[in-house]
């Protein structure tokens, strides 16, 4: 709860960036991108550089009028605590060497070369905004899980996927990762749990008038290969009112589970015993964990979506197709196996396969490097992308310290940038818009209507 | 609905996370010194009290521990090790802690999560190592100052 205040309380008004004047001896980089990945690169560059008394203007380019990427959009909005994180990263946003370009699209409004004519070095964090497919028939009837996050969480390019939950009583998701749960989470919690957080306001009155009663979870593999952890499976079983059914249709001895590293070894053993627990006896809605099922096509029959799952088999970590097949009607279907890097700029190498920039430990040519999932893929928690940024900015500023500050580079002021970008400043106009009405604005147009009004 | 944001609004701007920690011991008995190892061999002595959270405590000394959640019990930032000597006198980690814990890069038995670590008299001589994985960097090298 108070999402948008706890943001607010650690913002305050600086100077306009744009009047601060830098000598030709400054180092110009550039870090695309302000989620996590860019904010922790940000911070240890400045530390590194500040600590060799080495000048550095540091711009940080950003799509959206707002900062924070996944922070805002990604986390879902029952886990407010995961969002204080903002606050080291405001600080961030306030050192003053650091200015943020929001409203601006890299490799659009910017190209490569004029980025690599005006910094010292460019630092390409913009994340995975892209989705793993299926490759199924029908597949456009199922989905997108990271849009369905993006809608709740109001991100401007989700903010209009037709969503309408109120005749829907089954819902399938496609996945057994932390998505997967955050989204059977926001289905099956009672939506007076989520008001006052910032999730948008459309979707918290599309949850309030959702028919979903049943959420089913299939994942291809078993259950000592789920992808979610158990914090997060925790909370499934905590939820009031409802039940569950784990289908695991496999025998784990004890000998595997007492085997198994710590974490594998206590997820197992919760989801295991959880098969057991006592429930409530007539709970108001319900979730199913499925394993061992590869989607191989989708239908619409009648009102209902039906999926067909091929059923595997494992041996040893692989799972192995049988012959035999299970379709399963629903009414509303997610895909949820992973988010895919896309490539921003035509002129640099990347990966299609993989969705990732190549890259090695960071550096991808000379001058242009890469963290967090654009770099690495898209797995891992924050601490895991906070040491790679880490990493790959000490990688940086070494490169630097083999560079003069070059009068050549001039960073932002010779982009000649014409159209309407925001600064730290217009972000604070929208978080304390935000905090005034208790409501996340969920259109680039009304975002800009805040940062012009007076 | 609004009147609930401002409402926070005003409780938020004047409590602060880790402000306690910023208050000189008042006397000797009441001083907790912890060793604060790092993953090269260096050692930080830190002069704590009884009350002091360790990731705070650590924050104010300039100690890396990043605490990305502000001890909410959300990340595993401030992942460190506690000396064998000194874990059975630490109250045992809720479940929460530990499955946090089973996120945590380089886990081992004596793994515990910094922000949960109150200060007590029972503690002095507290010894503690950061794991290879989790460093904390200052914004521009700045002295860190009570927000």
């Amino acid at each position: 709860m108070g999402a948008f205040t706890r943001q607010l309380g650690c913002i305050k008004r600086v100077i306009h960036q744009s009047q601060v004047r830098y000598s030709s001896t400054h180092h110009h980089v550039c870090v695309i991108g302000s989620g996590p990945a860019g904010f922790y690169a940000a911070q240890h560059l400045l530390k590194l550089r500040a600590a060799a008394q080495k000048p550095l203007q540091l711009d940080m380019f950003e799509k959206l009028p707002v900062p924070f990427g996944l922070v805002r959009y990604g986390v879902a909005p029952d886990h407010p605590e995961v969002k204080n994180v903002i606050n080291t990263f405001t600080s961030v946003l306030k050192n003053k060497s650091v200015r943020f370009v929001g409203n601006i699209q890299a490799g659009q409004h910017v190209t490569l070369q004029q980025l690599v004519n005006a910094y010292h070095a460019i630092i390409l964090c913009y994340g995975a905004t892209s989705d793993r497919l299926l490759n199924i028939p029908n597949e456009n009837l199922i989905t997108s899980a990271r849009e369905f996050v993006g809608w709740y969480n109001g991100l401007p390019a989700n903010a209009n996927l037709p969503v309408s939950l109120k005749s829907c009583n089954t819902a399938l998701i496609i996945g057994h990762g932390n998505v997967a749960l955050d989204i059977a989470r926001i289905l099956l919690t009672n939506e007076s749990s989520l008001q006052g957080t910032d999730i948008a306001e459309y979707a918290l009155k599309e949850l309030k008038n959702s028919g979903v009663k049943q959420v089913l979870i299939v994942g291809r593999r078993g259950v000592l290969q789920v992808a979610f952890t158990i914090k997060e499976f925790r909370e499934m079983v905590k939820l009031p009112n409802v039940g569950w059914d784990i289908q695991t249709e496999e025998t784990v001895s004890d000998a595997t589970l007492e085997a198994l590293p710590r974490a594998r070894k206590r997820l197992t053993s919760l989801i295991l015993d959880s098969c057991k627990t006592n429930q409530a006896a007539s709970p108001e809605k319900s979730w199913t964990l499925k394993f061992l099922r590869s989607p191989e096509k989708v239908e619409r029959v009648g009102d209902k979506i039906h999926v067909t799952f091929r059923i595997n088999k494992m041996e040893g970590e692989k799972a192995v197709p049988t012959d035999k097949l299970e379709t399963i009607p629903c009414d509303i279907a997610f895909r949820s196996i992973g988010y895919k890097g896309t490539k921003l700029f035509h002129d640099l190498p990347f990966d299609e396969a993989t969705g990732v920039i190549p890259n090695n430990h960071g550096k991808v040519v000379d001058g242009i490097y890469t963290c967090g999932w654009a770099g690495q893929g898209p797995r891992g928690v924050i601490l895991s992308t906070m040491q790679n940024a880490f990493d790959v900015a000490k990688t940086v500023s070494h490169d630097l310290d083999g560079s003069e500050g070059s009068s050549v580079k001039q960073g932002f002021e010779s982009l000649n940038i014409s159209h309407r970008v925001t600064h730290y400043d217009d972000y604070v106009k929208i978080a304390e818009f935000e905090s005034k009405t208790g409501n996340k604005l969920t259109s680039i147009d009304e975002m800009m209507r805040v940062c012009n009004s007076v | 609905m609004k009147n609930l944001f401002i409402l926070l609004l005003v409780c938020l701007s004047v409590t602060f996370h880790g402000e306690y920690e910023w208050q000189d011991p008042k006397s000797e008995e009441e001083v907790v010194n912890v060793v604060v190892g790092d993953k090269d061999g260096n050692k930080f002595n830190v002069r704590g009290k009884i009350g002091d959270n360790l990731l705070y405590l650590s924050k104010r000394f300039e100690v890396q521990m990043e605490g990305a959640c502000e001890a909410s019990l959300a990340c595993t930032t401030c992942h460190i090790y506690v000396d064998h000597e000194f874990l059975d006198l630490l109250p045992e980690a809720t479940e929460t802690e530990e499955d946090l814990l089973d996120q945590a890069p380089f886990l081992k038995e004596n793994s515990r999560l910094g922000c949960q670590i109150i200060l007590n008299k029972q503690l002095d001589g507290l010894k503690v190592t950061l794991p290879a994985a989790t460093k904390n960097f200052y914004v521009d090298g700045h002295k860190p100052t009570p927000h």
